[in-house]
């Protein structure tokens, strides 16, 4: 394989396409996770303010899993394939809770009658909240592995998708994006809605933290590689220590109201469980849990080291581009949230 | 129904749904350029309004299209994992490139177009509705590149055996450029520019006739009735470039749109007509020897037709195609005297008090929301059965591993969940159009 600063050009896709997942769930994730925690604020004034807080940035947002899906098809066609087929039906699902998610942001400031608006409000939080969970049974199951033939086809059922450690990542995501999406709502608003956001992080703080043990020690009991890569390398020990390390810091800065600071140390958890996943895959990418041989691993699923090349040129143009493009973004609409005629 | 056909169906119904709101984006993207470029010049207030207007239509729009997008980008993989392994080294780079090149610029400058009236200097402003506008337009080249490498695949190679055959990228430029790409992406576009301006007509033309916002849309239906007419226009050329490399590339698509069956005959062109697909005839009003002209630009060159192809090798639904293509045809043409009419018209300064014309405006916008339908459905029926033009048959590129059923819940939880969402589209377009234009923000003038 062609290599680009003595690193092969799959493993630097793989960086890739990890970096730009990070990306979606750092910056979808707290748009996400504000829509779990909007149905705990009851004003309607505070929903507004709530909802605009995420106004002009979630579309923005949302590129980042386009970018996603585009870099995975491109990158490694044949994981694309085996994974979305594989996870038919969760992924029918999780489209149409973006779709219903996406219908419910614009569409619920369009008429002033309450039913309505409590109607939208029910489907923005569980469709939000739903997205953040399918997506984590879905990486709980990737982490476990899956049943891949020989042919790299799925040969699972509906059923084995939504096992019980599947189901415990989906809600270790939906904590996670809670707990983000209500730092990022306590940063953008004041007084009493401030204060009420930040009891609602104290409690999504704690409910991650709970998931996050949880799910850890089910790692090691349940998912065998895993367990061999902490015997092998003891130092990974280091990452959950770390991470409960930055939830009490975390807790911290909020109560010194350093918003920005709390929200980058959220954002920082999401990245190093993303990391720790990636870490224990590479380098495979879906494990087959019928055959270790029958696994999709960066070596046989890549895409021709000439488009490999091809994409990574246009990361490498294009990340700057994107880059200044959501600093001009976030400037544009930096501190609290204030309505006006164009808002939700 | 088996799993192809529901796979299909599937496809085609959310393509089709998803395809209403991108050209309105791009076209409406280009009206609002104009509306908010006349402001900036002018400062007269009535862009102002109009701009303010259109953007809150605009946001409606522009939210269903990046919704249903994304349903598109999975859609591959979940239905179509064997194409998806297939193409993904050609395809998967087109659709990267979009998402990097031109949905990250469009979908950030799209939260300072519609939240930063207030925010940033106009300039600013403007600059942003410029970059959603390009950003719609980038993305349009790249989508329509994978479509067209579909129907005229370029610079690759097949390589690999069972499981691991596939299409490799040779020459990136090649694929990018491949012999259809050009012609597919200015007719898309013009297709999409058609769609926008005949919003603004229809709903200025509405306002013209119960007597509201009375001199604003005037303003705006002129000024938006020059870009229409050029377009509608313009469009008669490149849609005939685009038949012409048809009949290059893919004689079998060109000949199912005129119903041409006999191998060894100079084509007629139809200018309506029924095809019997059993009798292979067509019978309709014919410009006889038109196809031939059209294409040799002489009348006596055969133009090969559709049993010059093997039974399983050319498109099955041949009336469907050619109804299609001429129903594209007969209301492009339709658009093109329209427009022209009326803008000889709003010269003589005679236009706006014609109430018919402006009747048949205020519907007119179905117009191109048909061409544009009917156009794509006889360019992929008429690649059918291929999903990759003479390399990869539509029957081969279905998941394996996914079964009838769940597809025909998906589709059936698309078709209500779209339902839903063009009933609620309709009736909130409709609330904007009733409640109308802001009055105008006194004081600054």
């Amino acid at each position: 394989m062609e290599t680009f600063l003595n690193i092969e050009l799959g493993t630097w896709m793989f960086l890739v396409i990890g970096a730009v997942f990070s990306g979606y769930a750092i910056l979808d994730g707290f748009d996400l996770g504000a829509g779990t925690v909007h149905l705990f604020l009851r004003k309607e004034e505070s929903r507004r303010v709530a909802l605009n807080a995420i106004g002009p940035v979630w579309d923005g947002n949302e590129v980042w899993l386009v970018i996603g899906g585009g870099t995975l098809f491109a990158g490694f066609p044949k994981v694309y394939a085996t994974l979305l087929s594989a996870f038919y039906t969760p992924f029918i699902l999780f489209l149409v809770f973006l779709i219903m998610r996406a219908i419910a942001i614009e569409f619920r400031s369009k008429e002033p009658m309450l039913w309505w608006r409590r109607l939208w409000d029910i489907i923005y939080s569980l469709s939000s909240t739903l997205i953040g969970f399918t997506l984590g049974v879905v990486l709980g199951n990737v982490v476990f592995g899956i049943a891949i033939d020989d042919q790299m086809i799925y040969k699972g059922g509906l059923m084995d998708i939504f096992n019980p450690y599947a189901l415990l990542t989906g809600l270790t995501v939906v904590a996670l994006f809670a707990l983000h999406g209500s730092v990022y709502l306590v940063m953008k608003t004041s007084d009493k809605l401030a204060e009420r956001l930040d009891y609602l992080s104290k409690i999504a703080g704690a409910f991650f933290t709970i998931c996050y043990v949880l799910l850890s020690v089910a790692t090691l009991v349940y998912v065998p590689h895993a367990a061999d890569d902490f015997s092998e390398m003891p130092i990974l020990f280091v990452i959950p220590v770390i991470t409960l390390l930055l939830l009490l810091n975390e807790r911290r800065l909020i109560v010194k109201q350093k918003y920005w600071l709390a929200f980058l140390t959220s954002a920082a958890l999401t990245s190093l469980l993303l990391i720790t996943i990636a870490i224990g895959l590479y380098p495979n990418i879906l494990l087959s849990d019928i055959d270790s041989g029958y696994s999709l691993t960066i070596g046989n699923s890549a895409a021709s080291p000439k488009s490999l090349g091809i994409i990574l040129t246009f990361v490498l143009i294009g990340a700057p581009l994107v880059l200044i493009y959501f600093l001009f973004l976030f400037r544009t609409f930096k501190g609290k949230v204030v309505l006006d005629d164009m808002s939700y | 129904m088996d799993i192809e056909h529901l796979s299909r169906l599937q496809f085609a119904f959310t393509i089709a749904f998803h395809y209403i709101y991108p050209p309105l984006s791009i076209g409406l993207g280009v009206a609002l350029v104009v509306f908010e470029g006349m402001y900036l010049r002018t400062k007269d207030k009535h862009w102002e309004q109009l701009t303010k207007f259109w953007i809150r239509v605009f946001a409606l729009i522009f939210g269903i299209g990046v919704a249903t997008g994304i349903v598109m980008e999975f859609e591959f993989g979940t239905n179509w994992a064997a194409y998806s392994r297939y193409v993904g080294d050609i395809f998967g780079s087109a659709l990267a490139a979009e998402g990097v090149f031109a949905f990250a610029l469009e979908s950030t400058f799209l939260g300072v177009l519609l939240f930063g009236w207030n925010k940033v200097s106009p300039r600013v402003h403007f600059l942003s509705t410029i970059m959603v506008t390009l950003g719609s337009m980038f993305s349009a080249i790249w989508i329509v590149v994978a479509n067209s490498w579909q129907q005229t695949p370029a610079g690759f190679k097949i390589v690999g055996e069972g499981v691991n055959v596939r299409a490799e990228i040779t020459d990136f430029w090649a694929m990018v450029f491949n012999p259809s790409s050009i012609d597919r992406i200015i007719h898309v576009w013009i297709g999409a520019f058609l769609a926008g301006t005949f919003l603004v007509l229809s709903v200025h033309a509405y306002y013209i006739l119960r007597n509201r916002f009375v001199e604003q849309s005037k303003k705006a239906f002129g000024v938006i009735l020059v870009i229409a007419a050029i377009s509608a226009l313009a469009q008669l050329f490149t849609g005939h470039s685009s038949a012409s490399g048809v009949a290059e590339n893919q004689p079998a698509k060109l000949a199912a749109f005129e119903g041409h069956f006999d191998s060894l005959a100079v084509a007629d062109m139809y200018l309506l007509g029924w095809v019997n697909e059993t009798e292979q005839t067509v019978s309709g009003i014919k410009i006889p020897k038109g196809l031939t002209f059209l294409i040799h630009q002489d009348f006596t060159t055969p133009v090969t037709g559709l049993n010059a192809f093997n039974e399983n090798d050319r498109p099955m639904l041949v009336n469907f195609i050619f109804q299609t293509y001429h129903l594209m045809i007969s209301i492009g043409m339709l658009m093109i005297g329209l427009t022209l009419f009326s803008l000889f018209l709003w010269w003589k300064g005679r236009l706006f008090n014609k109430r018919w014309l402006m009747m048949i405006f205020s519907f007119s916008v179905v117009l191109p929301q048909i061409v544009n339908q009917v156009g794509w459905y006889s360019a992929e029926v008429g690649r059918q059965p291929w999903v990759v033009y003479n390399l990869l048959r539509t029957s081969d590129a279905l998941s394996e591993n996914v079964r009838a059923e769940q597809v025909l819940f998906s589709l059936i939880l698309f078709t209500i969940v779209y339902l839903i969402l063009f009933s609620l589209f309709i009736y909130l377009l409709n609330k904007k159009i009733q409640k109308g234009l802001d009055p105008a923000v006194p004081g600054k003038e």
